[in-house]
């Protein structure tokens, strides 16, 4: 059995595309195998910065061979009288590559087999050039020279060896052979790989640690035993930390980890400050001690060996040292201004060209968050917390710190907010009103942050919905579904019944023209991340189009509720029948929608007794907004309603009779209606 | 560190030599205000077309809303940029860079040389690439990009663009604390020729500068370039684009220009900066791209008839 090893040599290639090109190198190199009906036994992935590669072992000497058997004309149609072959026979060999001689007879018809034979394994390797390197896609494109050819970076050169032969073929320019490149400072320009399976090893001896896993397993323990050694705390399993770990796994290629300091004079600094200009900015882990304190060191990894440390240690502290230098100025030249000082400058900050500034965005905000305020009864000092937050919540884009780290956006303005004289709540809210900011991200956890998230968030879409700024496709430049997906996430959290028809309605035609949109698309656009997030939880489609549609007012938490309701009972018993019944008082109600009062006198049998009795017990102000117990009413109507369409016609002759039919119909249909469109549901 | 600090002249020297020899031709500044060397027409045009080119040169940048008055260790009003173009764009280019550095006297293996991607976007020129930020030691001091698109239009031949910020790289060179302690060369300081302009180019840019006067030049500017650019006189409309686009900047550096109007700016410079792309091809094809040299790539381009054959609407 042998080994193939295919490299693809790349200019450094973005690390956040390392790793996803690694996996669709698999991907794409399995289904090429499949195709091809060649056995390999593992396919074993690489990647560093500068190059993909993919090691398959155990390929046999030879693709399957396989037989087809096709059927041709009958009998009777593939000879004529004269007992000759018709054309249709012949037409059926030709196509087949293969003569009548061929043909056996079985069952009334006329059958080739066909037989293709193994393909040696080389020979269908080289097709891999076209069939899988030029056909991987990047979410980044370039080209370079003279060519029209895109690929994530340029391609400098291709290794391609079946066991100790190369196998032949190019891309672009660029020809395969058994020519890798080491490390680019460590090693030489060009290494000579003996032998396919020899890969791994080959590029070690020349510095390069090509397996992805191996090699981060390397850095994060050179930085524990860094971090161990001075005994600082090291938190490598937070989100942030692997992130960056991931990061700088795909920045190097022989990892060296080193650790450096800085004045401790800037730890007056906030935290935030220097984490970002430590973790975003520079790529470096910062460490605490045992108390929880960030400490004047941090750690990163070089893209080399142990020698000459010492100067890779002294540049980077001064970069950090430069950064940190102009955070304190910042940090100090900001506090000397004032709230008032920065909202002057917010006037005349673009929110987005077409839509006008960021203060007048804020003035809509505000005027939204009230409206929230006061549906959710807030008490006198948090409306006058909205109030106050609303004038302000955007100053900290104007300061120097906020210019310099626009990351910092809402933490600075908590910390400055706090600074400047303003309560905990208002301080608080700046902060959380960008919450979540990703799909999973925290939700603000203040009900006056939270107020200010869901208005702030509501007038973006409205606003960038009028100005026509509306996502397609995967294309969402201005994060409006993640908006939208905060404002569903940030009600349901807090279990907030809010009626966001008529408040939009009221928000929309007060702003006039830079509002100027259609309600219902903006609650279809919203309603949709309810949709997205109920099928994320594993809800039957059915079910979450059935509580999304007939939004009503469009209370998202209640809708939330009733999906979850549909999606409880879709398990019971009778659910197939209550549907069946609900569904059929439904089709029929909406033939004559009507709200006249049920008259008992013009029942003309039991079974309409019943129903009215069964129905007149609801007590319809309890259930409106209770999805569990409106289902549960209804699901007791169900026998009732059976027996009412077995002895009952509804359209009778007599009007008044078939009035009073469709009004105790209504009654049960507008029931309905607050728990969806149940004919979405597909009953099995 | 290298043993003998470079001064600043020495370092311009060492990257002129090092390039002239890898190919490139040294041109002069261009001396017209440009807020980088990329708007240069010895990039920003030649980056258009078929044609090879081949190019090194400094290129003092102004950039009126960065200066400082000179107190700042980093920013200044104008700095200066060495800035090599490369067309197409060489097999080669990285370890060309690489050994730039060399000949600075900065070893690799001495350092941490990474390229970080950074891809670059000028959208008032109507301008993008594809690239990195390169890294020593952690401190940006080079932009590297591979330009995909010029004055709106996709480009026929990559140009690889390779900049430097001089000030960085000598402030990591000579390692001194800000810029003004640079030594520009014969014991003469960076602060002895440029502390005073910083604070007076400072001082005109945020405060001085006659505002009606930078609105009509604008204007005429811009009417200079269409009607120039309508008449096929593709580098005096360039240097009114220029012109156009250094005024902008002195207006937006007064903060005069309101949020809308500032919108609308950036476009008409932006509108300018796609035609005379256009125009500048155009141009060249009549001339029959003389520096185009290959046989095949002037038959793609030239087509029978001898006119440029791209689609470039």
């Amino acid at each position: 059995m042998s080994t193939f090893l295919l490299e693809i040599g790349l200019e450094e290639v973005p690390a956040h595309l390392v790793t996803s090109s690694e996996g669709q190198l698999i991907e794409r190199t399995k289904k090429f195998l499949t195709e091809h009906r060649l056995t390999v036994g593992a396919v074993k992935p690489y990647s560093t910065p500068r190059r993909l590669a993919i090691q398959l072992t155990d390929v046999a000497a030879e693709s399957k061979s396989l037989s087809e058997e096709k059927r041709g004309p009958s009998i009777d149609r593939a000879k004529d009288d004269a007992g000759q072959w018709t054309k249709a026979a012949l037409g059926f060999a030709r196509g087949q590559g293969a003569t009548p001689e061929d043909f056996e007879t079985r069952d009334g018809y006329v059958w080739l087999t066909k037989h293709t034979e193994g393909v040696p394994a080389k020979d269908i390797l080289a097709k891999i050039g076209d069939e899988v390197v030029s056909e991987m896609k990047f979410s980044t494109y370039m080209k370079w020279a003279n060519n029209s050819f895109q690929y994530v970076r340029p391609i400098r050169w291709l290794v391609a060896l079946l066991d100790k032969e190369v196998v032949d073929f190019n891309v672009l320019d660029v020809q395969t052979g058994r020519f890798t490149r080491g490390h680019r400072f460590l090693s030489n320009e060009h290494v000579e790989i003996p032998a396919a399976i020899e890969y791994v090893q080959t590029l070690k001896s020349a510095n390069v640690i090509v397996d992805a896993d191996e090699r981060k397993h390397e850095i994060s323990s050179q930085l524990t035993t860094i971090a161990k050694e001075h005994d600082w705390v090291l938190a490598l399993d937070s989100d942030a930390a692997q992130d960056l770990l991931e990061e700088v796994n795909n920045i190097v290629e022989w990892p060296t980890a080193f650790s450096g300091g800085f004045d401790e004079k800037y730890l007056e600094i906030p935290d935030e400050v220097l984490i970002t200009s430590m973790r975003e900015h520079q790529r470096f882990f910062f460490v605490k001690n045992n108390e929880g304190d960030l400490l004047p060191y941090f750690l990163s990894v070089r893209n080399g060996n142990q020698e000459h440390l010492d100067n890779v240690i002294a540049g980077n502290e001064k970069v950090l040292v430069a950064r940190l230098e102009d955070a304190e100025f910042f940090y100090k030249e900001d506090q000397t201004k004032s709230i008032n000082d920065y909202m002057e400058k917010v006037k005349k900050l673009v929110f987005h060209e077409k839509i006008g500034t960021v203060y007048e965005h804020m003035q809509r905000t505000g005027a939204l968050a009230k409206s929230l305020a006061q549906l959710l009864q807030f008490n006198d000092k948090q409306i006058a917390d909205v109030t106050r937050v609303s004038d302000i919540y955007k100053f900290d884009l104007m300061t120097g710190m906020v210019g310099e780290f626009d990351e910092l956006q809402g933490v600075m303005g908590e910390q400055y907010a706090k600074l400047f004289g303003e309560n905990d709540a208002v301080a608080t809210a700046i902060k959380e009103h960008y919450m979540p900011t990703s799909a999973t991200g925290e939700i603000a956890q203040s009900d006056i942050g939270a107020v200010l998230a869901i208005a702030d968030k509501l007038d973006a879409i409205v606003t960038f919905f009028a100005a026509g700024l509306i996502p397609s496709g995967s294309n969402d430049p201005y994060g409006l579904r993640r908006a939208a997906t905060g404002i569903v996430r940030t009600l349901q959290d807090k279990q907030w019944h809010i009626a966001l028809e008529p408040l939009l309605r009221q928000f929309i035609e007060l702003q006039g023209t830079v509002a100027k949109v259609e309600v219902a698309v903006v609650l279809d656009f919203i309603l949709d991340r309810v949709r997205k997030l109920t099928l994320d939880v594993g809800i039957r489609q059915d079910l979450v189009m059935a509580g999304i549609n007939r939004a009503g007012s469009v209370d998202i938490v209640y809708i939330v509720d009733r999906i979850k309701t549909l999606a409880t009972h879709s398990e019971d018993d009778n659910f197939r029948d209550v549907v069946e019944a609900l569904t059929r008082v439904d089709r029929l109600a909406v033939k004559q929608v009507t709200n006249d009062k049920v008259n008992p006198a013009l029942f003309e049998n039991n079974a309409e007794t019943e129903l009215y009795q069964a129905t007149d017990l609801f007590k319809v102000d309890y259930l409106v907004g209770r999805s569990e117990e409106l289902y549960q009413a209804l699901a007791k109507l169900q026998k009732p309603i059976a027996r009412y369409f077995e002895e009952t016609m509804v359209n009778s002759e007599n009007d008044d009779v078939k009035n009073n039919r469709y009004a105790q119909l209504n009654v049960i249909h507008r029931l309905i209606n607050k728990l969806g469109d149940l004919e979405q549901i597909v009953i099995k | 560190m290298t043993d003998k600090k470079l001064s600043l002249q020495d370092i311009i020297l060492t990257l002129q030599q090092y390039w002239a020899k890898q190919g490139a031709n040294l041109m002069q500044a261009y001396d017209n205000e440009v807020g980088a060397g990329t708007q240069s027409p010895y990039t920003f045009l030649r980056a258009n077309g078929p044609e090879p080119w081949n190019a090194a040169y400094v290129q003092p940048s102004r950039r009126p809303a960065d200066g400082r008055y000179g107190d700042n260790p980093n920013r200044l009003f104008q700095h200066h940029q060495f800035q090599v173009v490369m067309k197409p764009s060489p097999e080669n280019i990285q370890e060309l860079y690489l050994g730039s550095l060399e000949a600075l006297g900065i070893k690799p293996l001495e350092h941490d040389i990474r390229f970080v991607e950074d891809n670059w976007e000028n959208p008032s020129m109507g301008a993008a690439g594809i690239g990195w930020e390169v890294w020593l030691d952690g401190m940006e001091v080079t932009q590297f990009t591979y330009f995909q698109q010029v004055g709106g239009i996709e480009v026929d031949s990559v140009t690889a663009e390779v900049t430097y910020g001089l000030e960085r790289l000598a402030s990591y060179i000579q390692d001194v604390p800000t810029v003004y302690d640079l030594e520009w060369g014969n014991g003469v300081l960076y602060g002895d020729i440029f502390k005073e302009p910083e604070y007076e180019h400072s001082t005109y840019a945020f405060e001085k500068s006659d505002q009606h006067m930078l609105l009509r030049h604008f204007d005429e500017f811009e009417a200079e370039a269409t009607r120039l650019l309508d008449l096929g006189l593709v580098h005096p409309a360039y240097d009114y684009i220029l012109k156009s686009s250094h005024t902008f900047n002195l207006l937006d550096a007064r903060g005069t220009v309101s949020v809308t109007e500032r919108a609308g700016y950036l476009h008409r410079i932006r509108t300018m900066a796609r035609k005379v792309s256009k125009v500048f091809i155009e141009e060249r094809a009549k001339l029959g791209f003389p520096l185009l040299k290959d046989h095949d790539l002037r038959k793609k381009y030239l087509g029978e008839n001898g006119k440029y054959t791209k689609e470039n609407a």
